[in-house]
C-alpha cells in the first residue's frame, strides 16, 4: 500500500489585478514506504508548489487547492488546521532550500530542535536536549553539545542544512520532503548532504520526495522520477530507465544539455530552445510544443494525456525513440 | 574621440528609458487606483485651491474688526453666527469665518516656504556629501546626525528662542532647520546607492564627466524619496508651527490669520466659544492628514518592489 | 558582551561632548545676553560691561567653554534667575513629575500599541486593520497640545470625570517622599493620595502617549507583516508547532526587534511632547521649567535642562542599543 497518494492535485493562485495562475495542474503520483521519489523540473514547473500543497503550507487566501493527497488513507487536504499541525513534524517532515533564512535567527539551534521533540514526542526539555545532541551527531555535526546553544549565523552553510535535516527527522516522520536542499550550497558540500540524506533514509526507512532541477542529484538518489513541466507530470520512470532511454523530448533535452567531460573540445552546448514564456496552455495542446524538436501538428491541437509507456508513464504524442548519446542534440 | 563617447552615453540613456514605462508614469497609474492616494490628493488639491481663492471667497474683510461684533463682546460671551457673519466673531471682533478661510493661505505659505527651505538646504548638504564623498561626507553627516538626534520639537524651540522677537520667519526658519537633516540624509543615501549602481558605473567607465553623472544620472533617480518626504514634511510643519505658536514662540503679530496661531489664541477661550479652537484644529488635522495620505501612498507607489 | 557595552559607553562620550558644545554655543547665541536679561530695564552700557566681566563673559570663547565644562562636571549650575533657587534643586523637584508622566505615557503607548499592531497584522486587510491604520494616521496628524486640550474639555469640563490640571488635589494632605506621587501614596499607606494622583495622571498621559502609540502600532504592524513572510516561519509551520508557539517564539521575537529600537527613539518624542502637555495640564515638570526658562531667558536653568536632556537622550539610546544586542544575537558580533 502506498504511503502517499497524490491524486489530481491542482493549485491555482489568485492575485489582484492578474489572471489566476495554475501552478499545479492535475498532478498525480505515488510514494511507496521507504522509497525515494524525485520531482524534477525547471523553475516554474510547479514542483515546489506541489510539495507545499502536500504539507498544507500554501497561503489559504491566495491559493485554491483541489484534488486529493492521501497519506495512509487520510486526505491531508481535508484535515482541519489542528489536525494538520499534529501530523506535520511528526509524520511529515520538510527540508527547505535556503538554510540560513529557514532558521529562526534569534533562538539557538538546540531550541529549534527540542521544540519539535517537545511538541510531538512530549519530551521534557532535558531529555529533548540529549536527543537533540544525538541528532546533530547523526547528521555529522561535530561537537554537538556546544552547537545546541549556538545561533544559526554561527554555523556554516553545510552545517545549517544538516541541522535542518536533523530538525525535519527529529520525530522520525514516515515521509520527508526535500525541496532543493543543496541548491544554496557549495558543490563539495552538496555531495556530502546528498550522501547524508541517502544514508539517513536508508537507515530509518523514511520515504523521501526529492525536489530538484538537477538531474545529477536525481541520478544519485532517486528510485523513481517524475518529470514536471508547466504544472503537469510529463514523464515517470524508474531511475535507470529514465537515464538510459528518456522518452519525453523535454527529459531528453535536459539530459542532452548536460555538458560531458569526455566531449570533444569546441563542441557546442545543446540547450532546449526557447523558454517557459513560450509555453501554450495545456488546455490547447502540449505546453512544450513551441520548444519541442519533435513537435507535430497534433501537438498544438490536442492535449496529450499521461499514459503508461514502457514500464512508466508518458505524456507525449511523439516521444523519442532512441537512447540519448553523449552531448547529442535531439533529432 | 569624446564625441564617440558622448554618443555612446546617450545611447545608454535611451536604452535605459526605452525599457518599459518610466517609474513616474507607473507610479501615477498605480496611485489612480488607490483610494487612499485619491483621498489624500483630493484633500491636498482642495486645500491649495482654497488657499489661492480665499481672499475672493471670504465674505468679509478678515483683517479689520467689525463694530457689530465688537459691540456684543463680553468677558464671558462671544457672538455666534449673525447675519453676514457665518461663524460669528472671534475674540477681538473679527469675522471668524473669513479669517478661517484666509488662514488657509497663510498656513499653506508658511508650510510650503518652510519645507522648501528645508528641502533646498538639505539637498545641497546631502548632495555635496553624496557626490563628493570622503571627509566632506563624514563631516556633513556627523553634523546632521547630531541634529537628527535632537527631538524635533526641542530643536525647533531652541531655534525659535534665538530670535528676540517672534515673527512669522521665526517659525518658518525653526521648522525648516528641523527638516534639513532629514532631507540631507535622504538625498545622500539615495545618491550613495546610485553611485554603486550599474548604470552609474557604466557611465563612469565610459568617461562621462562627474558633473554630468551627478546631474543627469544620480539626481533624477534620487528625487522620488525626496518628493515623498517633502509631502510628509509639509504635514508636520503645519503641526509644528501650531505647536510653536502655542508655546508663544511664534508670530507676535496676532492679527495675522494663520490656523496654528488662531488655535493657540483660542486655547484660553474654550469655555466661552470652543468653536474658535475646534475649527482651526480640524482644519489643521484634515490638511495634515491629506498630505500624509498623499505622501505615504506616493511612497508605496514609487517603491520599485511594487512594480510587476 | 561586556566588550560591546564598554565600546558603546566610550562612543557615547564624544557625542556628549559635542552636545555640550552645541548647548554652550546656543546659550551664547540667545539674543540679548545674560547681562541684559538680568538687568532688564536698568541696563546701561556700563552696567552691562561690568556684569559681563563679573559673569566672565568678556573672556575668550575657549576659556569660557572650559570654565563652563568645568562647572558642569562639578555640578555647579548656579541659581535660577527667575526663582533664585538652586537650579539643580529645582530640576530635582521637577524631574519625578516628568518621569512619572513620561513613564505612564510610555506604558500606555507600548501596552496598547504592540497588541494593536499585532492584531492589525494578523487580521490584515479586514476591518480591524483598516480602522487601526486610519487611527494611527489621524493620531499623528492631531497636534498633541490640541488633543490634550480636547481631553481636558471633554472629560474634565464637560463630563467632570477627571481633574483638569495639576498633579494632586491640595485638599488631600499627602506626604511626598520620592516625588513620584503615585508611588509615595503606596509607600506611606495613603491610598487615597495614590488614587488621586492616578486620576490626575490619566488625561495628560493619554495625551502624551498619542503619538508614540501611533508610531508603535504602525511599526509593529509592518514588522509583523514582514516577519510573517519569512522562510523560518514556514519552517516552524512545517514542524507542526502550535499557533501560539509560532507567534511567540518565532514571529514576535523577531518582529519586536525594530519595535524596541523605536521605543528608544520615542523617548525623544516624549520629552518634546512633555513640554506641550505639561503646559496644557499645569504639570510642574521639566517641560514647564523649560518653557518658563525660555520665555524669561533664564540661562542657568536652560543650561542645566538642555545638558540634562542631552545626557538622558544619550543614555536612553545606549540602553536601547544594549537591549537590542541582548535580544538579537547577531548584533553582538560587531
Amino acid at each position: 500500500m502506498s504511503l502517499l497518494q497524490v491524486r489530481d492535485l491542482s493549485v491555482v493562485f489568485h492575485r489582484k489585478g492578474t489572471r489566476p495562475f495554475t501552478a499545479v495542474d492535475g498532478v498525480s503520483f505515488d510514494v511507496e514506504p521507504g522509497r525515494t521519489v524525485g520531482l524534477v523540473g525547471e523553475s516554474g514547473s510547479g514542483k515546489s508548489v506541489t510539495a507545499l500543497a502536500i504539507m498544507g503550507l500554501l497561503p489559504k487566501r491566495n491559493a485554491d487547492t483541489s484534488g486529493e493527497v492521501l497519506f495512509e488513507d487520510t486526505d491531508l487536504l481535508r484535515l482541519s488546521d489542528r489536525q494538520l499541525r499534529d501530523r506535520r513534524g511528526r509524520d511529515l517532515g520538510m527540508v527547505f532550500q535556503d538554510p540560513l533564512s529557514s532558521l529562526n535567527p534569534v533562538i539557538p539551534i538546540g531550541l529549534q530542535i527540542t521544540e519539535v521533540l517537545e511538541r510531538h514526542r512530549k519530551m521534557e526539555r532535558k531529555q529533548a536536549r540529549v536527543e537533540a545532541a544525538d541528532l546533530l551527531d547523526r547528521v555529522g555535526i561535530p561537537d554537538p553539545n556546544r552547537r545546541l546553544s549556538e545561533y544559526p549565523h554561527q554555523l556554516s552553510g553545510g552545517m545549517r542544512q544538516r541541522a535542518l535535516i536533523a530538525i525535519a527527522l527529529a520525530c522520525r516522520p514516515r515521509l520527508l520532503i526535500a525541496d532543493e536542499p543543496t541548491t544554496a550550497l557549495d558543490v563539495t558540500i552538496q555531495a556530502q548532504i546528498l550522501a547524508l540524506l541517502s544514508e539517513l533514509v536508508r537507515d530509518t526507512g523514511t520515504a523521501l520526495i526529492m525536489i530538484t532541477h538537477d538531474l545529477g542529484v536525481v541520478a544519485g538518489l532517486c528510485d523513481e522520477v517524475n518529470v514536471m513541466y508547466g504544472g503537469r507530470v510529463v514523464e515517470r520512470a524508474e531511475r535507470h530507465a529514465l537515464f538510459a532511454s528518456a522518452r519525453h523530448p523535454y527529459t531528453h533535452g535536459l539530459l542532452a544539455s548536460i555538458p560531458r567531460l569526455d566531449a570533444p573540445r569546441g563542441e557546442k552546448l545543446v540547450p532546449i530552445k526557447g523558454s517557459v514564456a513560450d509555453n501554450i496552455p495545456w488546455a490547447r495542446g502540449c505546453a512544450f510544443a513551441p520548444r519541442c524538436p519533435n513537435a507535430l501538428e497534433i501537438c498544438r491541437e490536442i492535449t496529450p494525456e499521461l499514459e503508461p509507456d514502457s514500464g512508466g508513464m508518458l505524456r507525449c504524442h511523439n516521444p523519442v525513440s532512441r537512447p540519448v548519446a553523449a552531448g547529442e542534440g535531439v533529432r | 574621440m569624446t564625441s564617440i563617447l558622448r554618443r555612446k552615453a546617450e545611447r545608454i540613456d535611451e536604452l535605459a528609458e526605452a525599457g518599459g514605462t518610466s517609474l513616474a508614469a507607473d507610479a501615477v497609474k498605480r496611485m489612480l487606483h488607490n483610494p487612499v492616494a485619491i483621498t489624500g490628493a483630493v484633500i491636498t488639491i482642495l486645500f491649495v485651491l482654497l488657499a489661492i481663492l480665499a481672499p475672493f471667497l471670504a465674505p468679509k474683510d478678515p483683517y479689520i474688526p467689525y463694530d457689530e461684533l465688537r459691540a456684543n463682546l463680553r468677558p464671558d460671551y462671544i457672538p455666534g453666527p449673525m447675519d453676514g457673519f457665518v461663524l460669528g466673531s472671534d475674540h477681538r471682533g473679527y469675522d471668524f469665518f473669513s479669517r478661517l478661510l484666509v488662514g488657509a493661505q497663510q498656513t499653506l505659505i508658511v508650510g510650503v516656504v518652510a519645507t522648501l527651505i528645508g528641502v533646498t538646504v538639505g539637498m545641497i548638504i546631502g548632495g555635496l556629501a553624496g557626490a563628493l564623498g570622503g571627509w566632506v561626507d563624514t563631516l556633513l553627516m556627523r553634523f546632521t546626525d547630531i541634529l537628527l538626534a535632537i527631538p524635533s520639537l526641542l530643536l525647533a524651540i531652541s531655534i525659535a528662542a534665538l530670535f528676540s522677537q517672534g515673527t512669522q520667519w521665526t517659525v518658518i526658519i525653526a521648522v525648516a532647520v528641523v527638516s534639513v537633516p532629514v532631507f540631507a540624509r535622504l538625498l545622500r543615501g539615495a545618491m550613495l546607492s546610485q553611485r554603486a549602481s550599474d548604470h552609474v558605473l557604466a557611465a563612469t567607465a565610459l568617461g562621462v564627466r562627474r558633473r554630468t553623472i551627478v546631474f543627469r544620472h544620480m539626481l533624477p533617480n534620487s528625487l522620488g524619496p525626496v518628493v515623498v518626504q517633502a509631502t510628509l514634511t509639509l504635514a508636520t510643519s503645519i503641526i509644528d508651527v501650531a505647536a510653536l505658536s502655542f508655546l508663544g514662540l511664534g508670530d507676535n503679530n496676532t492679527s495675522r490669520a494663520e490656523w496654528g496661531l488662531m488655535l493657540a489664541q483660542a486655547q484660553s477661550l474654550l469655555d466661552v466659544k470652543p468653536s474658535l479652537a475646534f475649527y482651526p484644529a480640524i482644519a489643521i488635522i484634515v490638511v495634515a492628514l491629506g498630505f500624509t495620505l498623499l505622501g505615504e501612498s506616493l511612497r508605496e507607489a514609487l517603491d520599485p518592489k511594487n512594480r510587476r | 558582551m561586556l566588550r560591546f557595552v564598554i565600546r558603546r559607553l566610550l562612543q557615547a562620550v564624544p557625542t556628549l561632548l559635542v552636545l555640550s558644545v552645541l548647548v554652550f554655543a546656543w546659550l551664547r547665541l540667545l539674543p540679548g545676553g545674560p547681562a541684559t536679561a538680568l538687568l532688564g530695564d536698568k541696563a546701561t552700557p556700563e552696567k552691562i560691561a561690568s556684569l559681563n566681566s563679573v559673569l566672565g563673559l568678556d573672556q575668550p570663547i575657549f576659556v569660557q567653554y572650559f570654565k563652563f565644562l568645568g562647572r558642569v562636571l562639578t555640578g555647579d549650575f548656579g541659581a535660577s534667575l527667575i526663582s533664585g533657587d538652586n537650579v539643580l534643586t529645582e530640576i530635582g523637584r521637577a524631574f519625578p513629575a516628568t518621569v512619572e508622566l513620561a513613564l505612564a505615557a510610555l506604558v500606555l503607548a507600548v501596552g496598547f500599541g504592540i497588541p494593536m499592531g499585532y492584531l492589525a497584522a494578523r487580521y490584515r486587510g479586514r476591518f480591524l486593520d483598516n480602522a487601526t491604520v486610519l487611527t494611527t494616521l489621524v493620531g499623528v496628524a492631531v497636534p498633541v497640545f490640541f488633543f490634550g486640550v480636547l481631553l481636558k474639555y471633554v472629560f474634565a469640563q464637560k463630563l467632570g470625570l477627571l481633574p483638569p490640571s495639576g498633579r494632586q488635589d491640595v485638599t488631600i494632605d499627602a506626604t511626598h517622599i520620592t516625588g513620584f506621587f503615585t508611588l509615595d501614596g503606596l509607600l506611606t499607606g495613603e491610598l487615597d493620595a495614590t488614587w488621586d494622583a492616578i486620576k490626575h495622571l490619566i488625561l495628560p498621559a493619554i495625551a502624551l502617549a498619542s503619538i508614540p502609540f501611533a508610531v508603535i502600532v504602525r511599526i509593529t504592524r509592518a514588522s509583523v507583516l514582514d516577519v510573517q513572510q519569512e522562510d523560518f516561519v514556514r519552517t516552524a509551520e512545517s514542524k507542526g508547532l502550535t499557533t501560539a508557539t509560532i507567534r511567540q517564539r518565532h514571529v514576535l521575537r523577531n518582529a519586536l526587534l525594530p519595535v524596541s529600537t523605536t521605543i528608544g527613539l520615542q523617548t525623544g518624542l516624549l520629552l518634546a511632547g512633555a513640554v506641550l502637555t505639561e503646559k496644557v495640564f499645569n504639570w510642574n515638570g521639566l517641560g514647564a521649567l523649560l518653557a518658563q526658562g525660555i520665555e524669561r531667558r533664564d540661562y542657568p536653568r536652560l543650561q542645566a535642562l538642555l545638558l540634562l536632556a542631552a545626557a538622558v537622550y544619550v543614555i536612553v539610546n545606549l540602553l536601547v542599543d544594549i537591549s537590542y544586542a541582548i535580544i538579537d544575537p547577531r548584533v553582538r558580533v560587531r
